[in-house]
């Protein structure tokens, strides 16, 4: 499916436009209803020549309580989309997800420590989540890695062993937890309850950067669909090109996951239904996704926290995403990449 | 001038095995060379380590003067341009994004496409024929189709060097040739080009010159002629073949026989005009020591026997069989085991040929067509053919090596067989 820059351009407004609402429309859903007027003049709030006027009641909910947990969702399933059609990408596998290399389970690792055993660190479960994370990707690069150079495979077989090795951690660490028991299980389904202003900022300053520098190599992670040789004969160098796809993916995969656990699906579903729709193109293929990724966390983490009670959000992904994934593949619309 | 391409000492090995060991080698710019040579004997290892995909042990490889392996990817592929064998397909790119992919060593990362690169990827298009279906999958596209968009690709990479791995293979005769024309005209333009190409005929038919490689390195080089030579064949495939000039083509053209049998004896063969060409390379590779005559010198016949180094007798072309011929004919009439007659058109001029071949002792004679369609020489002819019915075999075309080792092993299979009873009859 080619598509020109103008569709391409029409697929990114679209896909603004609908975060956008979906935003909106989520801000007056919650125990107290506020009308959409309200919540729109409020977000317009800021821009100093438009004078609004709203309630202070309806100001401080949206603005303090739900805008940032909207936005964390938002900047949290742009993240998870980007980095799983990167991965998808880049391992040529159509299983592949932004936790594919052990980003996830090395995040769960840290932040369960760090509840479990109570320890105090700077900055807290994110920051030990972020370590985490990032400790058990590079070290399953490390561990695939041999003369300078990652085979694929290698990688992947390596993230394996090295997830299943932390999920046994993680059990042995929950045995002991005590009291932490709920809290660090709570944190392993996947959350964006108590999501702040400073956490929003935190993982938008990473992920955004890191999709931006994501997206220059699109058409480096198009060649790379073609196989390895193909793509250096085309002029890629391939190994460095794997490493800065790998570091950036993990990064931004690490950002989403330190301030909201592990909330799955999002980084694989997205990115097959936007392969779907506008073609295997990178260079679109990318920035929709993160888009789509924006809206569909948004849209889920309302349901999650709109029922009786407020549910993990990573149980609704997987609620949703799963079912829509599995009618997708009967339909036989999903295939290889 | 540097030649565009100049392999030295080159040696590469793959997971410990040694593939290509220590091979020299250059191809002028505007050629058109083809690597042939047997499965496994490093051709697609040539052409992987000629783009710098694979890393030498030993030796160097110069591109346009360049060392190739010193050079990033991004240099090194606006060098040489790679159409692979079998292209991954597990996408579904349309034809324009993946000749598109082919500007990659041109784009810049932060300024993406620009008018000059969409214009090089419709030129590439154009020159390919892909254009009409620019916007189809390339998972929905043929084979031949396929080819072609890959070459487009690697046309579209602008480099002065171009490399096919097999670019042949997996098609039917038709876009074997249209994808052959088209890279020759590539070479006519200046391009050089270098492929992997399996079967010989089209190698020798498309290609300036050819490397023979087996046994890890360049066996042999030079016009398709010299290299494809029967004993090079022979050596390199490991099998009997004969190398002759293709009648339509004037390229060299190599059949590969089955390997020659012990058999012994000596046939001798009434053709011309091509009329026994196949039955002397089938009698040669058969083990017969084979003789053919009279012909004209340069007809096809003539110029087979010549290749098999067969023993011809030859008059001028379009000189009737004079005595002296005809009394040469006769000798080896007379020492031959058996004689077959081919379904020769006859002459006046010829006729003498068959006159020989009654006093055969044992006598096959081959009737593809019926003798009236291809008599010019009137009633003395059709007597004659007549009675060398009435005393040899008469079989089909295809019979007709059978029906040779039959008369050569027991005598003649003819009428007169119960005259003969050969001693495992008995």
């Amino acid at each position: 499916m080619a598509l020109h820059r103008l569709e391409t351009g029409a697929w990114l407004v679209g896909l603004a436009v609908l975060l956008v609402a979906v935003a909106l429309v989520s801000a007056t859903i919650g125990p107290v209803s506020i009308p959409l007027r309200t919540v729109a003049s409020v977000a317009l709030s800021p821009l100093p020549w438009l004078s609004t006027t709203a309630p202070d009641t309806a100001r401080t909910i949206v603005l303090q309580i739900r805008m940032p947990r909207i936005v964390l969702g938002a900047v949290v399933g742009f993240a998870l989309a980007a980095a799983g059609t990167v991965m998808q990408g880049f391992f040529r596998n159509p299983m592949a997800d932004p936790s594919i290399v052990g980003v996830s389970a090395g995040a769960a690792t840290g932040a369960v420590a760090v509840i479990v055993t109570g320890i105090s660190v700077p900055f807290g479960r994110p920051a030990a989540a972020f370590a985490g994370a990032l400790v058990a990707a590079f070290g399953v690069y490390l561990i695939a890695t041999e003369g300078g150079r990652t085979p694929v495979a290698t990688l992947l077989l390596a993230g394996v062993a090295v997830q299943t090795f932390l999920g046994a951690v993680i059990s042995y660490l929950l045995v002991y937890a005590g009291r932490q028991m709920n809290e660090a299980v709570y944190w392993l389904m996947g959350h964006l309850h108590n999501s702040t202003w400073p956490k929003a900022q935190a993982a938008f300053v990473v992920a955004l950067p890191g999709v931006l520098l994501l997206h220059l190599f699109a058409r480096d992670l198009n060649v790379l669909l073609l196989g390895e040789e193909d793509a250096h004969a085309l002029g890629v160098d391939v190994e460095r090109t794997k490493r800065v796809l790998l570091v950036l993916a993990s990064l931004v995969t690490a950002a989403a996951v330190a301030v909201s656990g592990v909330i799955g699906f999002v980084g694989l579903v997205v990115p097959h239904v936007m392969r779907l729709l506008v073609g295997p193109d990178h260079r679109v293929l990318l920035p929709t996704s993160a888009l789509a990724g924006a809206s569909f966390l948004v849209a889920t983490d309302t349901v999650a926290r709109s029922g009786p009670a407020e549910l993990p959000v990573g149980i609704v992904t997987a609620a949703v995403g799963a079912p829509f994934f599995l009618y997708l593949l009967r339909k036989r619309e999903v295939h290889a990449l | 001038m540097t030649p565009a391409v100049d392999v030295s000492n080159l040696s590469v090995s793959l997971g410990g095995v040694s593939i290509l060991d220590d091979v020299t080698t250059s191809v002028e710019r505007g050629q058109f060379v083809g690597l042939v040579g047997p499965n496994g004997a490093g051709k697609t290892t040539l052409i992987r380590s000629l783009n710098g995909v694979l890393t030498p042990d030993a030796g160097t490889v110069l591109i346009e003067g360049e060392r190739i392996h010193d050079l990033s990817s991004k240099a090194a592929s606006r060098l040489v341009a790679t159409v692979p064998q079998s292209p991954s397909l597990s996408f579904a790119f349309d034809v324009r994004e993946t000749v598109e992919m082919g500007r990659m060593p041109h784009v810049d990362r932060f300024e993406g496409t620009t008018p000059a690169d969409r214009d090089a990827v419709e030129r590439a298009m154009e020159r390919t024929d892909v254009t009409q279906f620019a916007d189809r999958s390339i998972t929905d596209v043929s084979g031949g189709e396929r080819q072609r968009v890959f070459l487009a690709r690697a046309l579209a990479q602008e480099t002065p060097v171009l490399l096919l791995d097999e670019p042949t293979s997996n098609l039917d005769v038709n876009h074997q040739i249209r994808t052959l024309e088209l890279v020759r005209e590539l070479a006519d333009e200046g391009r050089t080009v270098v492929a992997a190409i399996h079967e010989l005929d089209l190698a020798a038919r498309y290609c300036d010159e050819l490397r023979l490689l087996y046994d890890g390195t360049v066996r042999a080089d030079g016009s398709p002629e010299t290299v494809l030579s029967e004993s090079n064949v022979e050596r390199a495939f490991d099998t009997s073949a004969a190398v002759a000039e293709n009648p339509v083509t004037g390229s060299t053209e190599v059949v590969a026989l089955p390997d020659a049998a012990a058999a012994t004896g000596h046939v001798h063969v009434v053709g011309g005009g091509g009329a026994a060409a196949r039955y002397l390379y089938a009698l040669d590779a058969a083990g017969y020591e084979v003789s053919v005559g009279a012909v004209n010198e340069g007809d096809t016949d003539a110029s087979v026997a010549d290749r098999l180094d067969c023993d011809a007798v030859t008059v001028p072309p379009y000189a009737p069989v004079d005595d002296e011929a005809r009394a040469a004919v006769d000798e080896r009439v007379r020492a031959a085991d058996a004689v077959l007659v081919a379904d020769v058109v006859v002459g006046s001029g010829n006729l003498p040929n068959l006159e020989a071949a009654l006093a055969a002792d044992s006598l096959v004679v081959v009737e593809g067509r019926p003798f009236a369609a291809r008599n010019h020489a009137g009633e003395a002819a059709a007597r004659t053919h007549a009675a060398l019915r009435e005393r040899g075999t008469v079989v089909g075309p295809d019979e007709a090596i059978e029906a040779v080792r039959a008369a050569v092993d027991h005598g003649n299979g003819g009428p007169r067989r119960e005259d003969r009873p050969s001693p495992d009859r008995s």
